[in-house]
């Protein structure tokens, strides 16, 4: 159990820069810490605002820190720019929310996802045989490389987004909402692929959703945000099924489950724990 | 006549092409890295541009003219210059909304250097806009060339069309029509440039999807429909919705489907993105997007037809009868008026109430809804307020005129988990209070089980089950509906804790 993380995030802060003369300073995250084994997914889960997208942009390196540290295989990451933040993108890798403005609508799905490859060196013969490799690993057909975004479903759209994201065999994704945008039986089918291409190349996940259900079936390890502090942290079972933070177990209550006896059994519990605590 | 203003073509094209060529690389560079990287050289070079926007143009080019000499060539560069700003600026701004586009973070996660970001996602993204710019600003730089050449300031010995038309005008006493051809010259030009641009712009961007055409076609006479049994409040019989087609003719979306609510009941519509249950919850409201129409079938609301009823009656149904929640709360309030005008305004035309009764009536309705302080709400815009703030008021406007059917389309699927178990409450609340029927559309099972007496599901335009809420979702009979449950994640299905795969004997 001890393996050493993959990926560590210590008390990092992250604040935004207003517009204006004064320029002041909003902090979004206040000095959050959490870690990713390999192999491992960790869940974050939260509310619109909550900060849980800064972590993964952070993670990223699309947003600056205020202070903290993330460390790679024990390699500070943060801050990196220009040359070694580009060879850091073979190991780092993004699926975002919305399947529709991901991918660039005037590139082939067969550019998009040559895209990393070529980044990366690889020839023109090889990137082919790997973008056929992908879209196999996708269950997409072959024949998909040489057309557009919008003639896929939202579903594939998805598919392609991860395609890419596997392309050239990163350590970690960063899975920001990759499901929320979907239907629910083509949400199911995506969740599977994830579990399955984790189970066959080891890659790391940090899966950000607002969906607990999601976040229970997907990871090892969950961490509660709530307005940029995380305020729990555990085994997916714990987290999930039996917090005890008064905010975790809100998130738990409201999530309406579809047998109706069992719902009305939540519902009178969400009553009596927090209908005396609003406003 | 004719031989000159071929001749002169070449001295009036070719001077426009220098100036657009001059504006072309200083503008499209700068407008791109200006948009891309923000800061400092943003702002020097949009201060540059307005300055240079705000000089005007005749001025320097007749003042360029006395300093740098008498050529057409000369004056045309300056004028490159001059029109520049209009590339950067629409060039930056373009970029600065694509460059937070999803997929240009998605290209530098995948480690692409900033000039084949710039090069490959955003380039092919101005370029359509920048060809027509092209084509408008070589209209101006031939007209604004051609009248400098008219006022005798270009270089008189060569012969172009604005010189053609200042000698017309020294003739024009002896052979007027002189003036004409120089004239539709220059304004055939000017159009064949922009419709080009317009056409290369559609090349390029093919297909890029035209809306569907609207046609108005009044609705078939309903099929002898079974008639509704009593104390039915909305009953939908055999409804058909279809569209427009691009090319003539119509696609069916919804095809035949029947419900029924009665007084004081919640449905639940359940299906997929694409199942029809937003267009039938429409056809219910009257308000089909533009190109659908209910094609076939009947909709009566507490025993009145609805289909084909004129618009003017639909929408004093809308009014009192039935009300609307929708999906989006924050795009359905107007943000530059306050949420109280916008509660006011609909109470004081339908109900015919007074300024100062109306007030009242929407602080009343504030307070209903569980808003804290009514009073302040009142007085704030849109903006001032949160997502679940903007569903309780909206709430608060379908209740004002005491609705007996309420048509909520994925009310809290934009809202926040917590947020949505309140909004339900409210919902639950208002609705046994008020006795209303309620048509809810979602997609979340989940909500279907908190708060609905019925269920109906639908796929590809067809209810497959209908039931009540705990039959549909504890014994389900349709294969469809089977397979949507079984995708629904329950506590059942979680993860085991994490297990060093290097320590692990067995993969799990």
């Amino acid at each position: 159990m001890n393996a050493t993380p993959l990926i560590e995030l210590d008390d990092v802060r992250v604040a935004f820069t207003g517009g204006g003369l004064r320029r002041t300073k909003t902090e979004v995250l206040h000095g959050v810490s959490l870690d990713i084994r390999p192999g491992e997914t960790h869940g974050l889960v939260g509310e619109s605002g909550s900060g849980k997208t800064t972590i993964g942009r952070a993670i990223l390196g699309l947003v600056p820190l205020e202070s903290g540290s993330i460390r790679f295989r024990g390699e500070r990451i943060d801050g990196l720019r220009g040359t070694r933040r580009r060879a850091l993108a073979t190991q780092v890798q993004v699926v975002f929310q919305d399947p529709y403005t991901s991918l660039n609508p005037s590139l082939t799905i067969g550019d998009t996802l040559a895209e990393p490859l070529r980044a990366q060196g690889m020839g023109l013969a090889d990137a082919r045989r790997r973008i056929r490799e992908l879209l196999d690993a996708v269950a997409l057909p072959s024949g998909a490389a040489d057309r557009l975004p919008r003639e896929f479903s939202g579903g594939q759209r998805q598919r392609v987004a991860i395609a890419r994201a596997l392309a050239i065999r990163p350590a970690l994704i960063v899975c920001d909402e990759a499901v929320s945008a979907l239907d629910l039986t083509t949400q199911r089918t995506v969740l599977e692929l994830l579990l399955s291409i984790q189970k066959e190349t080891g890659v790391s996940y940090l899966f950000i959703s607002h969906d607990l259900s999601v976040v229970r079936h997907m990871s090892h390890r969950v961490s509660v945000i709530y307005r940029g502090d995380i305020v729990e942290s555990g085994d997916a079972a714990v987290v999930t099924s039996a917090p005890s933070h008064p905010y975790s177990r809100k998130l738990l209550l409201s999530a309406p489950v579809v047998d109706p006896a069992a719902q009305a059994e939540r519902r009178r519990q969400f009553e009596s724990e927090f209908a005396g605590a609003r406003r | 006549m004719f031989s000159r203003l071929l001749y002169g073509a070449q001295n009036t094209l070719g001077g426009a092409v220098i100036a657009l060529a001059v504006a072309l690389v200083i503008g499209i560079p700068t407008g791109l890295l200006a948009g891309y990287y923000g800061s400092w050289f943003d702002s020097v070079s949009s201060w540059v541009v307005n300055l240079v926007m705000a000089l005007p143009a005749m001025v320097v080019l007749l003042a360029s003219r006395a300093i740098l000499g008498n050529t057409v060539w000369v004056l045309m560069i300056v004028m490159g210059v001059l029109v520049a700003p209009s590339f950067f600026r629409l060039v930056r701004g373009i970029v600065v909304t694509v460059r937070n586009e999803l997929y240009v973070d998605a290209a530098r996660v995948s480690g692409l250097r900033d000039w084949r970001i710039i090069g490959r996602h955003i380039l092919i993204v101005v370029r359509g806009p920048i060809i027509v710019q092209i084509s408008l600003v070589a209209g101006v730089a031939i007209g604004l060339q051609a009248g400098l050449e008219f006022l005798g300031i270009g270089s008189g010995s060569t012969p172009t069309w604005g010189a053609a038309l200042n000698e017309a005008f020294q003739n024009i006493q002896r052979a007027p029509v002189l003036m004409v051809w120089p004239g539709v010259a220059l304004g055939v030009t000017s159009a064949a440039l922009v419709l080009f641009g317009s056409s290369v712009r559609d090349i390029l961007e093919e297909g890029a999807g035209e809306p569907p055409r609207a046609v108005a076609l009044p609705a078939e006479a309903p099929r002898d429909a079974d008639s509704a049994p009593r104390g039915t409040l909305l009953s939908v019989r055999d409804l058909a919705v279809a569209y427009a087609r691009d090319g003539g003719g119509e696609k069916e979306v919804v095809h035949g489907v029947s419900l029924d609510i009665d007084t004081g009941r919640i449905l639940g519509l359940v299906g997929e993105s694409g199942s029809g249950k937003s267009q039938t919850a429409f056809s219910v409201l009257g308000i089909l997007p533009q190109g659908g129409r209910v094609s076939r079938g009947s909709i009566t609301v507490g025993g009145t037809e609805i289909v084909g009823l004129p618009e003017k009656r639909h929408r004093g149904l809308r009014g009192r009868t039935i009300a609307y929640i929708p999906q989006e709360p924050m795009s359905n309030l107007d943000p530059s008026f306050t949420i109280g005008s916008q509660l006011v305004e609909p109470m004081r035309v339908t109900l015919g109430l007074g300024a100062a009764e109306a007030r009242t009536k929407a602080i009343e309705l504030l307070r209903m809804v569980e808003i804290a302080d009514p009073e302040r709400t009142f007085r704030s815009y849109p903006h001032q307020i949160s997502g679940g703030m903007a569903q309780r008021v909206l709430i608060a406007g379908a209740m004002s005129c005491d609705p007996e059917l309420v048509i909520a389309d994925e009310p809290t699927t934009a809202l926040d988990v917590t947020v949505q178990a309140e909004v339900l409450n409210l919902l639950r609340r208002l609705q046994s209070e008020r006795g209303m029927g309620v048509l809810l559309v979602t997609h979340n099972l989940g909500v279907v089980a908190d708060i609905c007496d019925t269920v109906a599901v639908m796929e590809h335009g067809r209810i497959v089950e209908t039931g009540t809420v705990a039959q549909v979702l504890t014994a389900p009979s349709h294969p469809y509906t089977q397979r949507l449950l079984a995708s629904v994640l329950d506590e059942s299905d979680v993860r085991p804790p994490w297990r060093d795969p290097s320590t692990e004997v067995t993969p799990a």
